[in-house]
């Protein structure tokens, strides 16, 4: 897919997300808006999917979600790649949906391989699966997603021991470094001092990314995370996000972790974001 | 009156690494994890027999879980092997996202189940992780009886699509179920026939449910004596036809009364025919070390606990 049309897919994926919480008043919109660049470059240019879904994903790349709580980014990616009906973002946490508040194979909802949302399970879970890919003989990848804040959860870091010792080097797992928390910024909850510098400690190929909101750098830096694989080490990828990327007054503050824009505020941040490819 | 006799013990963790052997021979896609107590478990065999099958973790179980939940996307079939203890409460959520809720089919094998694990204590003697484990929506809960029945419940869980906790303990015991005996999930496994009194036990208590039909026999009463290796889902018609005939039950298992077999025997009878019921388990405790016999003495785990209650619910009819 070419630069304008990844330019045109993160648009309208910023006005599904800011659309879906405004609907129902609840949901995550400022780690969604900050992931929407990686994601749409994930799903349309690096990762290699077959048509379709089944669960085993056999001969495809895989990708886990770890921070549940992005789900608008995620369901709104996973529409529009094709994996279900556009229009059934209409129904993003509503009852009887497939769109739960965070993401689960429960309902069947096409794309998903993990429930996720309680926080560190996620990286645990996509080293089983690269491990049955080499066992399998497949040589596709695992690609994951996962929250700065999140590495707090203790159950991360046996996972990235793990990775390293067991040589799992069809892992790209790429970091949210938006610095910021519920509670407000990493620094000030829980400081974890270098990011970097503990996946190095932990034997990990780490690929930083400064500017992980600008599509070609992403692009960029996942065909080298790509280029990567395959040397005996698992790959991490730190990609410095702005939380709430594109809506000017979600940006620079943590307040947009959970909360909805109201009718004045969607309003707002739509204008900044006109439609491109046509709302659901 | 049916006899049953042993000509040897042995422990049901040995018969978990036996089963799991035998899978390794003959299904290609099970696959087997642990964390750091591939000898307690038993698992030496399958290791040694299908090394790249095997995925030893560290003491790091969340993590095993984890793995065991990723493995099924891909199409393996993954046992996980560590102590109940550590397969239950200390990742519970690891369990309950990661494989009860994304409906994966992880089999989560524990041993040194409940106080006969002994000496080590409290720590280490979990009480509790039936009332854990059934509690989860989908997932199915084995307590199997002697090596025998150990080993074939192994093998028939791999056929079963879905989670399961397949629990089984430390200590030899008289090996009596026999060797080539069905295995299926959530059918009750009738011992003897009898007109008194129902007495369903699970796991180590079946063998003791068997020696206090024995002595009740002796004194004229005639017990009838279910084993229940599924907990959940349970086989309430076989509860059910056999109050019908006795009209009180007496159940009994290695766990803490509160989640355990023994409610969900309660809760069966509340719905579809109220009847008398007294309960062998431990009462809201922690165990303590000691030998396995001891401990079973202490806390009322064993025949002579369960002839008490057999009597005392026949008293209550």
């Amino acid at each position: 897919m070419s630069n304008k049309k990844l330019h045109d897919l993160t648009t309208q994926v910023r006005r599904d997300i800011l659309r879906m919480v405004h609907k129902v008043n609840s949901g995550h919109p400022g780690g969604s808006l900050g992931c929407a660049e990686f994601l749409v470059v994930l799903y349309t240019n690096i990762m290699n999917r077959k048509e379709g879904f089944d669960m085993n994903g056999i001969d495809e790349d895989l990708f886990f979600l770890s921070n549940g709580h992005i789900s608008p980014v995620f369901y709104s990616v996973l529409a529009r790649s094709g994996y279900f009906p556009i229009e059934e973002l209409n129904t993003f946490r509503l009852l009887d949906s497939r769109l739960q508040g965070h993401p689960t194979t429960h309902e069947g909802l096409p794309g998903v391989r993990i429930a996720s949302g309680s926080l560190g399970q996620g990286l645990s879970v996509a080293l089983g699966a690269a491990e049955t890919k080499k066992l399998n003989n497949d040589t596709s990848l695992i690609y994951t997603l996962h929250g700065d804040g999140e590495l707090q959860e203790g159950q991360n870091w046996e996972a990235i021991m793990y990775a390293s010792a067991k040589n799992i080097d069809n892992l790209i797992a790429t970091i949210d470094l938006n610095g910021k928390q519920i509670d407000g910024a990493t620094d000030d909850v829980l400081p974890m001092g270098s990011i970097k510098g503990k996946f190095e400690a932990f034997d990990w190929t780490v690929i930083e990314v400064e500017n992980g909101n600008d599509i070609e750098t992403i692009l960029e830096a996942m065909e080298t995370a790509k280029a990567a694989t395959g040397k005996g080490k698992p790959v991490c990828v730190l990609l410095k996000t702005m939380m709430g990327n594109g809506v000017d007054f979600m940006m620079h503050t943590h307040a947009w972790h959970g909360k909805a824009p109201n009718d004045a505020q969607l309003e707002t941040a739509l204008n900044q974001n006109p439609e491109t490819l046509g709302d659901y | 009156m049916k006899t049953y006799t042993y000509t040897e013990k042995k422990d049901t963790r040995s018969g978990f690494g036996a089963g799991l052997a035998e899978l390794g021979k003959t299904n290609p896609n099970v696959v087997a994890l642990c964390a750091d107590l591939i000898g307690s478990l038993k698992m030496n065999q399958f290791i040694d027999e299908n090394p790249e099958r095997f995925f030893q973790i560290g003491i790091a179980e969340a993590n095993m879980m984890g793995i065991a939940a990723g493995l099924t996307i891909g199409g393996k079939i993954p046992f996980t092997g560590t102590f109940a203890n550590f397969s239950t409460g200390r990742v519970y959520d690891q369990i309950r996202q990661s494989i009860a809720y994304s409906n994966k089919n992880v089999k989560i094998c524990a041993s040194h189940a409940g106080l006969t694990l002994g000496e080590d204590g409290a720590t280490h003697q979990i009480l509790e992780d039936i009332g854990l484990m059934k509690m989860l929506p989908g997932m199915v809960v084995i307590n199997t009886c002697d090596y025998n029945q150990t080993k074939a419940a192994t093998i028939a869980i791999a056929d079963y699509d879905g989670p399961v906790y397949l629990r089984f303990g430390r200590p030899a015991v008289p090996v009596f179920m026999p060797e080539d005996q069905v295995f299926e999930i959530g059918k009750a496994v009738h011992l003897q026939e009898g007109s008194d009194v129902t007495i369903v036990a699970t796991g180590h208590l079946v063998w003791e449910a068997l020696e206090a039909a024995k002595v009740l026999h002796e004194k004229g009463i005639s017990a009838e004596v279910i084993n229940i290796h599924t907990i959940k889902p349970l086989d309430d018609k076989a509860i059910l036809d056999s109050v019908a005939k006795t009209g009180c039950i007496v159940t009994a298992e290695e766990h803490n009364f509160l989640g355990g077999l023994g409610e969900s025997v309660s809760r069966v009878l509340a719905l579809n025919n109220p009847t008398p019921q007294e309960f062998v388990a431990t009462n809201d405790t922690f165990g303590e070390s000691g030998t396995p016999a001891q401990l079973m003495s202490k806390y009322g785990l064993n025949s002579a606990a369960i002839i008490e209650k057999a009597l005392k619910v026949i008293g209550r009819k």
